[in-house]
Formats: C-alpha cells, structure tokens, sequence
C-alpha cells in the first residue's frame, strides 16, 4: 500500500509537470488552430530565465516564478507578433514550419548565450524537505509542484469559463470569422491566449528545474514532444483535456516500471507500452479523451 | 546583378583564405626548423549532454601539443614533425562520431585519432578507425567492445570488467554490504555494460542483487524505479551515470527516503558534479582513472602545468587525454614512420608507460593493464580513498 501511494505520488508530480507544459499546447491550437512546436523550447526559456532570477539577481522562490512568467509570457507574445501573425492567412504547414524554426532560434540562442554546460537552481532557492508519513516519503518540492500546477490549472479555467477574455478566447475558437465583426479584438485575444500559455509554460519550467535541477538548453525537446501527446490525448483545444492527458502520461510513466516488473516487463519497456496505450486511446477516441469533432466548413 | 554577385563570392573566397591561412597562435617555435607537420584528430563531445567532458578534452589536447611543438616536435629520421590537432565535436551522439571520424580519415588524412571519450561513441566510431586502418586511442571509453578484436583502436582507461569487481568488493569491504541495487542507463553502452559487470562480480562475491532497474538516455524523472530499489531495501546503490544525471538520482533517492550508500564509477569525476549536486553527493564512493591528490612526478607535473595553464585542476578526462597524447607520441618517435601501420604497431609494443594516470601496458586487445582508484567526495572536493590494482601489477621494481 505504501508502494502504491509513493508511486502515486511520484505520478502525480510529473504529471502535473506535463499538464501545466501540455496547457500551452492546447490553448494556441484552441485559438489558431496551429501546433506550436516551439512550446516546449519556450518552457526552456522559462527555466532559464528562473536561473538568471535565482542567480544572477538573487531572488527568492516566487519573485522569481513570477518574474520568469511574466517575461516569458511576454515572449510568447513577441514571438507570436513577429513569427505567426504574418503567416495566419498562409497555410497551416508554413506556420508549422515556422514554429520549428523559432524552437531552434531559441535552442541554439540559448546554447549560444549561456554555453552548453547544466545549471541548477542555487541550493536555497527551496530547501528540500522530506516528511515520513507512515513509510511515505514525501517532499516539500513534490507538495508545491502538485499544489502550484492544480492552482494554476483552476486559475487558467477559471479565466477561459467565467471571464469575458476567456469567453472571447473560446468564441474565437468556435468561429473565428464571426468573433471580430462582433467587436472582439483577434490579435488582443491571441495574445492573451500566448500569454498564458507561455506563462504556464514558464512555471513547467521552473517547477521542473526545481524538481530535476539540471537544465540545459535542449531540455525542451523531449519534454515538449510529450506534452504535445499528452495534449493530443487529452483533446487538442480542450484544456481540461491537456491536464487529463499530462496526468494520465505521468500515471503511465510511472506505474508501468512500478508495476511491470512483477508480470515481467523490465523498466526498459516504459515508452513502448506508454506510447502504446495512447495510441490505442487515439485509436479509439481519435478526438482524444476530451476532444469533440470539428466539423469542417467548405 | 550577376556582376556583383561575383564580386561577393570572390571577397568572401579571399576571406575566407586569408583566414583560414592565419597562423596557429603561440605555438610555434621560431628556433626549429620544421619539415611538415604531422595531423592527429581529435574527437569531443563539445555541446550535447557532457560539454564539460570535451572541455577538458581540447584543453589537455591543445597543452600536449603545444608542449611537444615548444621542445621541437616529433624527430623522425632527423627530420622535426610539428604537431596539429583538428578538434571535431561529436555533440555526444553515435552517428555525428562516425561521421567527424570518416571525415578526419577520408578528408584531412590525420595520421591518427584521439578520441573519442564515451563508449556510446567510441563503439561505433573504433570500427570506423579499424575498417580505414588508422591508429585510435580512446582516453576515457571503458566498454570492452571499443577495442576487442579491433588491432588498430587503444585506449587509456581501464576497462569496465576490471572496475566493476573493484566496485563490488569496495562495497564488501567497506560497508559490509550483504545486497545491492543497480540503476543505469540502458540505452548508452558504458553504463549498461559496467551494470552488468558490476551485477556478476557482486554476486560472484556474495552480494545478492534486489533490484536492477533501468531508464533510457534523457530520463530525468527516475521516481519510478527508486521507488521500486527502496521497496527492495538494499544495502547500497550503485548507479554508473555521467555527471549530468548522478545529482538527479542521488537527490531523488534521498528525496524518496533512501539512506544507505549510493556508489559510482569513472563517468562521475567531472568536478561539475559537485556544483549540480551540492551536499547530496557528500561522502559518497566512486571508482576513477586517477587522484590528483596521490599524483607521481609526472602526475604532479601535468597538473601544476595544466593549473597555470587554465586555472582549474585537471579531471580524469584530461589527464587520460593528456596521456593518450604521450603515448602517441612515444609510439611515433619508436616507429621513426609517419606509416599508420608501423605507429599502430609500435603502440602496441609499449610496455609500462609511465603516464598522470598511473603505469600501463598495453595487453594484445589494445587496453591498457593498470590500477583504479577510489574516490571520495568530502567537502565538495574529490578526495584519494583507496586504490585497486590487477593481481601483479605493477611490477614490484616498478615501486608504484
């Protein structure tokens, strides 16, 4: 039993690390329809920038996620200014394409920047703590991940369900034509939409570099590539979907090495059997979990 | 339009001849009197998971080099050989090493290759080196499968069927260890092979294995399978992983609830470690190439040069690079060829090389026969625990 619940607990805190990153995938898709492929190098932008404000400005903890957010939603924006928006009347691939290249921009800047060595948080920034709860360890980094992503995560729903932004940000999801000629701003709902996607997407990254405090600029790619799945599992343009499908990749994760070896699957078959479940959830719901289908309009 | 076209094209040929034409800095000496100059490659992973690793590579290479050329090269025939190393990185991955190796062999015809240091691409890239019949010495690669049965591919380090008994008798001895576990990387040859060898000797020694648990290249969340280690509750842990990934399993483990001992092997000496992984890694054991703080007259002389040099002490890393260079050396000097066939052939004639990293002889799969040492990490420095020789060696005359 206390297996069990350890392993929970291992599951839910990189799970919520998938969803927060997984959130940014899923709203920019929402609104524009375009897979963001930079996503997952701007949540390394976002951890970077925990670094400088830890490092070199010293600041503690929250100034510091709260700062890298900030800054890091603004690049979104800037990116989205400068990359996307001359491209939303081309075709889909073109703006695809250029996400790419924007997520090597940023991978080979930052290499370029701050050289290819691994950084980490300095060791105050959060004094682990480990607490036995009757042969559970668990640590106080593992309580803020899982506390800070499910707040975040409300805070985000709460905007898209019960704001009028957030009202604006899924009528243009509905019908991105009829949206302006009501008097909503597009490029002001974009974005905000970029905004907090890569604001959200700056906390993954902050919060994954507390819990795995070696980064190095090309630490996006793997990490984004699964937030993407977890996206598409969950529902592309769905956020309650993004967060089901980055909790239900972490479960996987780790329950499959916990669990397999008893049935006599080593540790090795993880992403096989991973990867394997989603498809087969795709298979069946090729919408993903929360996904609805679009109708296409000729 | 075309016409100015031709003129970019041809500033930019100029350019780049007149750059590509500038002399190498500081190396060479105005008072000898070179005939040509021989080329060796060097291959590093400069950007990829282990920048640091191909730091200290260029580093000992270029501080070798320059050493060799201030004393007038290499003498052939009465002839002075100057020395020039052409750096390619490899970014840390298998197909990019095969490709610089290729490259170095077929394009700039270097006389040999040092290089390069992880086994995951010293494997494939000794078979480029053996098939095109060029002399390779990898300093830091320690999987068997680098040189056997490959006549024209040496190495410095020694190998992972030696360190992984040492590995597992030190835990005997030193901590009594009745079980133990082993996390590695599954999907990078070093750390597979020194698992598996390290898994036979303990339990050839009477270590009884609870737990051999795996990840793949990139992991960073290893919560999964320490969870499953603790549940099996062994007397210590021993994971050979490079630098960039110990921090993240010690703290994990610790994080988790683990206490006993965590122990490691040669990829855990890059001092970046003790930087990522703080107070975590204090006290804990790993087994190395060598220990500055034990250094020979040559030890003591590469480090204090290699100190003024770059202000920092040089990592295993370096002093294996550093000696590969001088074995090199001396295997040319024997040979008096520039004939890859009679280098390679005098490389394996060396006999107790007094090298940084220790005497070594060169066995007939081209591996160095030498000793390990035990390091151990107090106060946030590497400091000398033990050493473990090969049964005989050195030769008690040798008095090392």
């Amino acid at each position: 039993m206390e297996f069990f619940v350890q392993q929970f607990l291992n599951g839910l805190q990189l799970g919520s690390l998938y969803a927060l990153i997984a959130l940014g995938y899923t709203m920019v898709y929402g609104v524009l329809l375009l897979i963001n492929f930079a996503h997952g190098d701007i949540f390394m932008v976002g951890a970077f920038l925990g670094v400088f404000g830890s490092m070199v400005l010293g600041l503690p903890f929250v100034p510091t996620l709260i700062l890298s957010m900030v800054l890091t939603g603004l690049l979104g924006v800037g990116i989205e200014r400068v990359a996307y928006k001359p491209l939303r009347h081309a075709s889909r691939l073109s703006a695809v394409i250029t996400a790419l290249g924007v997520g090597l921009l940023l991978e080979n800047g930052m290499l370029a920047l701050t050289g290819a060595d691994p950084r980490s948080y300095p060791a105050d920034f959060i004094q682990t703590k480990v607490y036995n709860l009757g042969g559970v360890s668990i640590s106080n980094v593992k309580i803020i991940i899982i506390v800070l992503a499910f707040a975040l995560f409300m805070g985000l729903y709460t905007i898209v369900q019960r704001t009028k932004w957030g009202m604006a940000m899924r009528a243009i999801s509905y019908d991105k034509f009829a949206v302006p000629l009501m008097g909503v701003s597009q490029d002001q709902i974009i974005s905000l939409t970029f905004l907090l996607g890569t604001g959200l997407a700056a906390a993954g990254g902050i919060l994954w570099g507390v819990a795995f405090p070696v980064l190095n600029p090309y630490m996006g790619l793997r990490v984004g590539w699964k937030a993407f799945i977890a996206a598409v599992v969950g529902g592309i343009g769905d956020i309650r979907g993004a967060a089901a499908g980055g909790l239900l990749l972490g479960f996987i994760e780790i329950f499959v090495p916990a669990y397999g070896k008893s049935i006599g699957i080593s540790s090795t078959w993880r992403d096989p059997i991973a990867f394997g479940l989603l498809l087969i959830i795709l298979v069946v719901r090729p919408t993903g979990l929360f996904g609805v289908a679009r109708r296409q309009k000729v | 339009m075309s016409k100015r076209l031709i003129t970019v094209v041809l500033t930019l040929a100029v350019l780049a001849g007149a750059l590509g034409s500038l002399p190498t800095p500081a190396t060479a000496q105005d008072d000898c009197d070179f005939a040509d100059s021989i080329y060796i490659g060097v291959i590093a992973p400069l950007t990829g998971d282990i920048p640091k690793v191909g730091q200290s590579t260029v580093e000992a290479a270029e501080m070798a080099v320059d050493e060799i050329n201030a004393d007038c090269g290499l003498e052939i025939d009465g002839d002075n050989y100057k020395v020039e190393i052409i750096v390619e990185d490899n970014e840390s991955k298998a197909e990019s090493s095969v490709a610089v190796a290729t490259r170095l062999i077929v394009e700039e015809d270097v006389l040999a290759i040092i290089g390069p240091q992880s086994s995951k691409q010293a494997v494939p890239t000794g078979q480029v080196a053996n098939d095109r019949e060029t002399p390779m010495i990898s300093p830091w690669s320690t999987n068997p499968n680098t040189t056997l049965d490959r006549p024209w591919v040496f190495r410095v380090a020694f190998l992972d069927p030696f360190q992984g008994p040492v590995m597992a008798n030190f835990v005997k001895a030193e901590f009594d260890a009745k079980t133990a576990a082993v996390l590695y990387d599954v999907a990078s040859d070093y750390p597979k092979g020194l698992a598996e060898n390290f898994r036979d000797a303990a339990e050839e020694a009477g270590i009884e294995i609870v737990a051999f648990e795996s990840f793949t290249t990139g992991d960073t969340d290893f919560s999964s399978q320490l969870t499953n280690i603790i549940d099996a509750n062994p007397d210590v842990l021993f994971t050979p992983q490079y630098y960039n990934e110990v921090p993240l399993i010690v703290q994990q483990a610790r994080e988790l609830g683990f206490e006993n001992p965590i122990v490691g092997s040669d990829s855990w000496g890059t001092p970046d470690l003790l930087d990522l992984c703080g107070d975590a890694c204090n006290g804990l054991f790993f087994s190395t190439h060598y220990a500055p703080d034990i250094a020979t007259e040559v030890g003591q002389r590469f480090i204090q040069a290699y100190e003024e040099r770059y202000g920092a002490k040089p990592d295993d890393v370096a002093a294996l690079t550093y000696d590969a260079f001088q074995l090199l050396f001396t295997a040319i000097e024997n040979a008096q060829s520039l004939d890859k066939a009679d280098v390679r052939d005098a490389l394996a004639s060396i006999e107790l090389f007094e090298g940084v990293t220790g005497i070594m002889s060169f066995d007939e799969q081209g591996d160095p026969i030498k000793c390990a040492v035990i390091i151990q990490i107090k106060d946030g420095k590497f400091t000398y625990y033990d050493s473990a020789c090969p049964a005989g060696f050195p030769p008690e005359d040798m008095g090392g």
